[in-house]
């Protein structure tokens, strides 16, 4: 799909929630616009494998409306619960046998690694796509990839934003948090001088460590072009490492070893006052037992990345998708399913009870009382509105999620920024490294 | 009975029989079970590895026989070669270092000591816990702002800051092949006492009456008749330590900057979460090589003395 039909899409869909969101109540005046139904085939039942949650919220609003949807269908749904690591082999191992799960709710672009293989659900994500204001582009870019058919219903996606300390951050010198890249810096080194340094994953950490695609793409790098070119040997991913070399300066040290749990624990230990993370961080200072750990969730807000030379919002989170593949018996009770699930009543629920972890796919949402209950989950809301896909600019396949499980990026910028080779050598090495995944 | 039955039955009889008084097809017949074990279990799925390291297979999706291509891209591949580097070096340094204090222990453990039982059971407790639960055990320890060794070492007033044990590259690897050793000595230690214990005592006793110095006993007695179990246990040690996997995982995935991925790890990263089965499946047949090397180097360079056949030194 091109920018220029994204932009487009982009525009029209902020019209049509604009006009919509001006009326009484944004979801009764869509929903009489639309109505679609699907007849589940007799004596359907389906099997779902969908990745653990990451907080118990999830599970429970998730499981609470699976049970609405047997009550009122009469339809079996078991299921399956593996770690989100490891639902992708599975994934693709059910694909290519064509036996297991009726539906995958799995993560990134795996529906781009086995197209042929999903059942097309165009006419659910139009409909969906209507009645709830509209996909955000990187829903589109991940499971529309001809820009004509859905590979799948996007489910939303895991946002990491920056967690921070209100006290440490105004002690620092900032009264709002710095919304561009240089006021950034400004506040990392001023942090550092007050002794609250801030970190941020720099070890293999296949979560934490995305926040290195928002460090190359804010300053207009990327990994490869529209064309799947290798270009990351660029003038402005140099600007980018150099910008992250110091960052890393101004880290607290050792987050070349840090894993995706390290930032927690520091940050929930009042080692660090700043780091990019899921809500989780937040989540867990709310409702720990600990009085202490319990007083921090007060000090505790989020912000978005800041933005780059780009001008606009460069960031990376983890997305989730839901696929039906061709070989399951039941079509029909699958795509009911995804419909019921995604409906107001119980995907409003689910948003909910995941407390702000899961930010929505569909602009409609954006009006979900999950953002505004509590201010501090407000900047989650806007993950996937303010994504890119794994792989921009390029397209997506085996390509990309290989080169993002081989920590291409993620390494070449800790590479840099820890010194070890300087930017211009980290960089030619990440090109011959992804060049070797685009060249397929 | 035989006239009863008929010619037929009695002929089969008489092939039964032969059956069972043959030695040859009873050996074959009780073979086969373990046969079709070790083929189903170990040689096909060996097999199926080695082959598809010439493929290009995804994760779930057959390959095609592209011969040498994976490996002509390995090896220069930068990771690789770092990871290859690594492997080795994690190998010898842990393998000598378990050997040299593994070595130590049974020695100390074949000594008549004081609730003898006790200590022996107490040495096998790191081979038991489960590598995972140890691993991540050794996380916290060495972990950048909560380790209790920089804890330590700052309130002594040692150091000013606290050591960044997986954050450096050397220190990482020095990191990860301590928590090795920790784990691999006790399976070298009682494995050498057993082959301790094997040595009869009147070799020592005649060795002291003519006079032998402590260091004597042991290089001229004990170093000796401990050879084909030093190389049977080093043989197994190396391999362990070779495709280790569970620790690196657990403590940096690899990281910082790949210092201390192995060839397993690597492996796997390719392989399942980067879904290049294939490119995966020739990073692990690369590590064949080296372990025939380090199996044949044990088997004739310290397996096969020639006391051992009988003959003179």
């Amino acid at each position: 799909m091109s920018d220029l039909n994204r932009r487009k899409f982009l525009e029209g869909s902020a019209g049509v929630a604009a006009a919509v969101g001006a009326g009484s109540t944004l979801f009764a005046t869509s929903a009489q616009a639309q109505s679609i139904t699907f007849k589940p085939e007799k004596g359907a039942k389906l099997r779902v494998l969908r990745w653990s949650r990451f907080v118990q919220g999830d599970i429970d609003a998730y499981m609470a409306n699976v049970k609405k949807f047997t009550d009122a269908t009469g339809i079996e749904v078991r299921i399956d619960n593996e770690g989100w690591e490891d639902v992708r082999p599975k994934a693709a191992v059910a694909a290519n046998t064509g036996a297991g799960p009726d539906i995958i709710l799995s993560t990134n672009d795996d529906a781009n690694l086995y197209p042929e293989k999903l059942l097309d659900v165009t006419d659910l994500a139009d409909y969906l796509g209507k009645k709830y204001g509209g996909w955000y582009p990187a829903c589109e870019a991940y499971l529309r990839p001809d820009g004509k058919k859905w590979l799948g219903i996007a489910l939303g996606s895991a946002g990491a934003m920056l967690v921070y300390r209100q006290s440490h951050v105004k002690a620092a010198g900032f009264d709002t948090f710095p919304k561009d890249t240089a006021g950034f810096l400004a506040l990392l080194k001023g942090l550092k001088e007050k002794g609250t340094p801030a970190g941020m994953a720099l070890g293999n950490a296949t979560g934490d460590s995305l926040w290195t695609n928002w460090l190359i793409w804010s300053h207009g790098g990327k990994l490869v072009d529209k064309d799947n070119k290798v270009v990351i040997d660029s003038p402005e991913t140099m600007k980018a490492l150099e910008y992250g070399k110091e960052m890393y300066a101004n880290f607290i040290p050792g987050t070349l070893s840090w894993l995706d749990p390290n930032n927690n624990k520091a940050f929930l230990d009042s080692q660090i006052s700043l780091t990019n993370n899921g809500i989780s961080i937040y989540y867990a200072a709310k409702n720990s037992k600990d009085d202490k750990v319990k007083e921090m969730a007060a000090d505790i807000n989020h912000a978005p990345y800041p933005i780059g030379p780009v001008g606009e919002p460069t960031e990376s989170h983890l997305f989730f998708n839901q696929m039906i593949f061709k070989y399951t018996k039941y079509p029909q009770a699958a795509k009911e399913f995804l419909r019921f699930m995604m409906e107001r009543e119980q995907f409003d629920a689910w948003l909910i009870g995941a407390g702000g972890y899961i930010a929505h796919p569909l602009r409609a949402y954006e009006k979900s009382a999950v953002w505004s209950v509590d201010p501090k989950n407000t900047p989650y809301g806007n993950a996937v509105k303010n994504m890119r896909p794994t792989g921009y600019a390029g397209k997506l396949g085996y390509a990309s999620a290989g080169a993002g499980a081989d920590f291409i990026v993620a390494n070449m910028v800790a590479e840099a920024a820890s010194g070890s080779k300087t930017p211009k050598e980290a960089m030619e090495r990440a090109q011959k490294r992804a060049e070797r995944y685009y060249k397929v | 009975m035989a006239a009863v039955l008929g010619p037929t039955v009695q002929r089969k009889r008489s092939i039964l029989e032969r059956f069972q008084n043959s030695p040859n097809a009873l050996g074959w017949a009780f073979m086969l079970p373990a046969t079709v074990l070790l083929l189903l279990f170990l040689t096909y799925p060996l097999g199926l590895g080695t082959w598809l390291g010439f493929t290009d297979a995804k994760i779930g999706r057959s390959g095609e026989w592209i011969g040498l291509e994976n490996f002509s891209f390995l090896v220069t591949d930068s990771v690789t070669q770092l990871a290859l580097f690594n492997t080795i070096f994690y190998t010898v340094v842990a393998s000598i270092v378990k050997f040299g204090l593994g070595l130590w222990l049974a020695l100390l453990l074949n000594k008549n000591l004081p609730f003898q039982s006790f200590f022996r059971a107490v040495v096998l407790l790191p081979w038991i816990v489960p590598t995972a639960l140890s691993a991540i055990a050794f996380w916290w320890i060495f972990d950048a702002q909560f380790s209790i060794i920089s804890w330590v070492l700052l309130k002594l007033g040692l150091i000013d800051r606290y050591i960044d044990f997986l954050g450096d590259p050397w220190n990482a690897r020095v990191s990860t092949i301590i928590a090795n050793v920790w784990r691999g000595i006790p399976f070298v230690a009682i494995s050498l006492l057993a082959g301790l214990q094997t040595i009869s005592p009147s070799y020592y006793e005649a060795s002291a009456i003519d006079g032998a110095t402590p260091w004597q006993q042991f290089r001229h007695i004990t170093l000796p008749l401990l050879t084909p179990i030093i190389a049977v246990v080093m043989t197994f040690s190396v391999l362990f330590t070779f495709t280790d996997f569970q620790l690196i995982y657990v403590l940096t995935r690899g990281g910082p900057l790949n210092a201390t991925h192995l060839m397993a790890t690597l492996a796997f990263q390719r392989a399942i979460s980067g879904g290049a089965l294939a490119e995966g499946a020739a990073i692990a047949t690369l590590m064949v090589p080296f372990l025939l090397a380090a199996i044949m180097f044990s088997y004739f360079g310290l397996q096969r003395r020639a006391w051992q056949q009988g003959g003179d030194k």
